[in-house]
């Protein structure tokens, strides 16, 4: 199991350019974890303490509310991360996150790569820079969404 | 007599105990057979009983057969329950008629004058308590069920002929007729024809008073013994309740909610069937005289509109909402009015068209205690 | 109805549990973001007295009823106050009900927010997105009634759609100037708007209370309340400090008809307002409940 996690680490997006040794360190942290379509990998509300590495299909990010069911607010993948709040306190996710199709994800134990990390600097700093630029994106991408482009003209 | 005397009654005296109740301004409603079942209707008289009738329940499965037995009683329950008496299925609860000048507003009369239920079973003796408490005993009673409940007499039989698919005494409801009955009988038919009786109340107590009767032997008192130990030892199945309410709460997430929705037609027979579902469904209408009426119908929680807020349904999955029945009935009732909603009368099983038993979708609850429906961990 | 219309209907003390009481629109004031405001007094007989956070169910005759919260404090000398906000048939009706005409009673019903309950000298912080605000109404210009009778700080962080749509503007600067410390922020700006931009738990480390010593009260749409309370508690209010408003179906408003069930909950009787920690916190996570 712990080659196809290598394999799967080896070849994911997420860490292509990193610095020698990341696959390694990833994946001693690491499990696979496999999900029928349809599964939540996380749920808002819980600790966040993992960090999905998702191959191949995609991820939507969603939240429940009375009424109105579930709001899809954006989707991931394929072959990218899931995961943010593991990164910072209070490690607490914030939405739900459910596998559109069945899948294996490499889950890598946040608290054991935070160590990790500590010990290497260096691979920290390129890791969480990684990690920066997906969020930078995914922010981009949400406040230009707000603008609602394709909506009326008389709902803005 | 007094309260908690015990006295038999011969075959002949039941007829004169429907009449006595009737010369007393009673409506007199018992179970009649209609339509295969064996259902509520006027009875003037013992002849209107089901007799020699008996009752074959399964889950998803409900037939009846007659043969020569005497017996009146022969039978455990049907679909029907001592419910839509007093909590009517559809009804106006006021009507306004509003004009330019004014807006008069009026209820129409709740009591149809007082009922005299024959036959109502020991579990349903409790399904009517567990009502009372719901419908009358909060901050807010609903004064069209309580004038309706007002007045109204009991009489209940015990069960000598359990279905199946009972299972009272799992939730202490019987066999043997306890809580709020104003007469209790037990039909006896070895030995003579006649009815063990036990006096529940002082009303029950006046109109036995009124009727022919005797006192007990001792081998009227063994026969009635017999017969409930019998049904008993006959009861179709059990519920296992010990900390059912707390196994269900810490269980909303289990697999088998998804299981049984494969099965469950949502089409809420169950809550139809059920002699203490209570949930109702209000709505205005209006004509173009200007008059305007509020109407209250049964309604389920298996209707996908019973939970709507805000553009749809807080429970728009079938496993959504027979996770709430199952957990409301058994559970959270407990929470919301201090005991369990089922009296185990076993009709939710009988009349499930796909045969759904909850004693087995609680069973199986218990057997996986924990489990949840979601990502299935691997070891690396 | 015209203004001369008259209203008969049985005493309270005659009328079933579920007839409503006629009550005449005294006043009617557009709040904008399609709510209006009702002022209600009853034609015949005193006007019903209730606590902050209750409500009433009100009839539009012929269309339907509907429960709407008082936004009004008790004990204000006048009629009693209802926010409706424009959603459907029911709502619709009563939102064009005109100046003189009829709309029907019953209640009050429910928990209250309890502001009694608080410790003396303590902040009181209130979040609210939207009408959210039209429940807390009474309760924080009572609050900020106490405070400058020396009471604790009152804090009030009000999310809104757009600057467009801020509902209560007045009753919001009318709290500022009477000392309550109160910030705004929409979802969307538009051109010109200089405040803040972002969902209200953004306005939260910029408020400068006491999580040690306050108490909590949050009310919008339920994911709102969701993420106030946690941010709340991660700021370090204790969890049953916290009040959030809960709603589901509701029909018969006194606990007959089963549609306002959450769990254990019959939300009529046992709620709406209830506490957070060891309540809400879980209820909010079971979904489809």
């Amino acid at each position: 199991m712990t080659e196809t996690i290598h394999e799967i680490l080896s070849a994911h997006r997420f860490l292509s350019g990193l610095p020698e040794g990341t696959v390694e360190v990833l994946a001693e942290c690491a499990r696979a974890e496999t999900f029928e379509s349809g599964r939540l990998l996380l749920h808002e509300g819980d600790v966040a303490d993992t960090f999905h590495l998702i191959h191949p299909v995609r991820v939507s990010i969603e939240i429940h509310g009375p009424g109105h069911g579930r709001h899809i607010l954006d989707s991931v993948g394929p072959g990218l991360t899931v995961g943010l709040s593991w990164a910072a306190p209070p490690f607490r996710c914030q939405f739900d996150a459910r596998s559109l199709e069945p899948e294996v994800a490499v889950a890598v134990d946040s608290e054991c790569l935070r160590a990790r990390l500590g010990e290497n600097p260096a691979l920290g700093y390129a890791l969480l820079e990684r990690l920066a630029s997906v969020l930078i994106g995914r922010l981009q991408v949400a406040r230009v969404r707000l603008l609602d482009l394709y909506g009326n003209d008389s709902d803005r | 007599m007094d309260v908690g005397d015990i006295a038999v009654l011969e075959r002949e005296g039941l007829d004169l105990l429907i009449g006595t109740l009737r010369s007393m301004g009673f409506r007199t409603i018992g179970p009649v057979v209609r339509d295969g079942a064996i259902v509520h209707g006027p009875v003037s008289g013992a002849q209107d009983l089901p007799a020699g009738w008996h009752d074959h329940q399964e889950p998803g499965r409900y037939r009846l057969e007659q043969d020569e037995s005497p017996e009146l009683f022969g039978w455990a329950v049907g679909p029907a329950s001592w419910k839509s008496e007093f909590f009517a299925p559809e009804e106006t609860l006021w009507r306004a008629s509003i004009t330019a000048q004014q807006v008069t507003l009026s209820e129409p009369d709740a009591a149809t004058g007082p009922a005299a239920i024959i036959g109502a079973r020991p579990c349903e003796v409790s399904a009517l308590a567990v009502l009372d408490r719901v419908l009358m005993g909060g901050a807010h009673p609903d004064d069209r069920y309580a004038a309706r409940r007002d007045g109204a007499f009991v009489v209940a039989v015990e069960c000598g002929a359990p279905a199946s698919t009972c299972f009272c005494p799992s939730m202490g409801t019987g066999p043997s007729a306890r809580g709020a009955f104003d007469l209790a009988l037990t039909e006896l038919v070895d030995g003579g024809h006649r009815f063990h009786v036990q006096v529940g109340t002082e009303a029950g107590a006046a109109v036995m008073a009124q009727v022919p009767h005797r006192a007990t032997e001792e081998s009227d008192r063994s026969a009635r013994q017999d017969v409930l130990e019998d049904a008993e030892a006959r009861m179709g199945r059990t519920l296992d309740t010990a900390d059912l309410p707390g196994l269900l709460a810490r269980n909303l997430e289990h697999p088998r909610w998804e299981e049984v929705a494969e099965r469950c037609l949502s089409c809420g027979n169950c809550t139809l069937v059920c002699p203490t579902c209570f949930c109702s469904d209000v709505s205005d209408v209006s004509d173009v005289s200007g008059t305007v009426e509020r109407q209250r119908r049964w309604a389920s929680c298996f209707d996908l509109d019973h939970s709507y807020l805000h553009g749809g349904p807080v429970r728009p999955t079938t496993a959504s909402r027979y996770r709430q029945w199952l957990t409301h009935k058994l559970s959270t009732w407990w929470d919301q009015f201090d005991e369990s909603g089922c009296v185990g009368c076993g009709r939710c099983l009988t009349w499930c068209p796909v045969g759904i038993d909850l004693t087995e979708e609680a069973a199986a609850i218990r057997a996986a205690d924990g489990a949840v429906a979601t990502r299935e961990r691997r070891a690396s | 109805m015209t203004a001369t219309a008259e209203h008969t209907g049985r005493p309270a003390s005659q009328r079933g549990t579920l007839s409503p009481e006629p009550y005449r629109v005294t006043g009617r004031r557009i709040e904008g973001a399609d709510v209006v405001t009702l002022a209600l007094e009853p034609h015949h007989g005193r006007p019903l007295t209730f606590a902050h956070g209750q409500f009433n169910m009100l009839t539009a005759f012929g269309v339907g009823e509907i429960a709407i919260s008082i936004s009004s404090a008790p004990g204000a000398p006048g009629p009693i106050e209802h926010s409706v906000r424009d959603v459907g048939a029911v709502t619709h009706a009563l939102c064009r009900t005109p100046i003189g005409g009829t709309v029907g009673v019953r209640g009050p019903f429910g928990t209250h927010w309890d502001i009694d309950d608080i410790e003396e000298g303590a902040d009181v912080v209130v979040v609210v997105g939207g009408i959210g605000l039209a429940p807390l109404r009474g309760a924080v210009r009572d609050l900020v009634d106490r405070r400058r009778a020396g009471g604790g700080g009152v804090f009030v962080l009000a999310g809104m759609r757009s600057p467009d749509q801020i509902l209560f503007a007045e009753d919001l600067e009318e709290w500022r100037r009477s000392g309550a410390h109160v910030a705004v922020t929409v979802d969307v700006g538009i051109s010109g708007w200089p405040g803040r931009v972002g969902v209200v738990t953004t306005l939260l480390p910029d408020t400068p209370f006491d999580p040690t010593r306050c108490a909590a009260f949050a009310c919008g749409p339920e994911i709102m309340m969701r993420f106030a309370a946690r941010a709340l508690v991660d700021r370090g209010v204790d969890p049953r400090q916290i009040r959030v408003s809960l709603e589901r179906n509701m029909q018969c408003g006194v606990g007959l008809c089963g549609h306002c069930q959450l769990g254990p909950l019959l939300l009529c009787r046992d709620g709406p307002v209830v506490p957070y920690g060891g309540v809400a916190d879980r209820l909010f996570m079971e979904r489809q409940r």
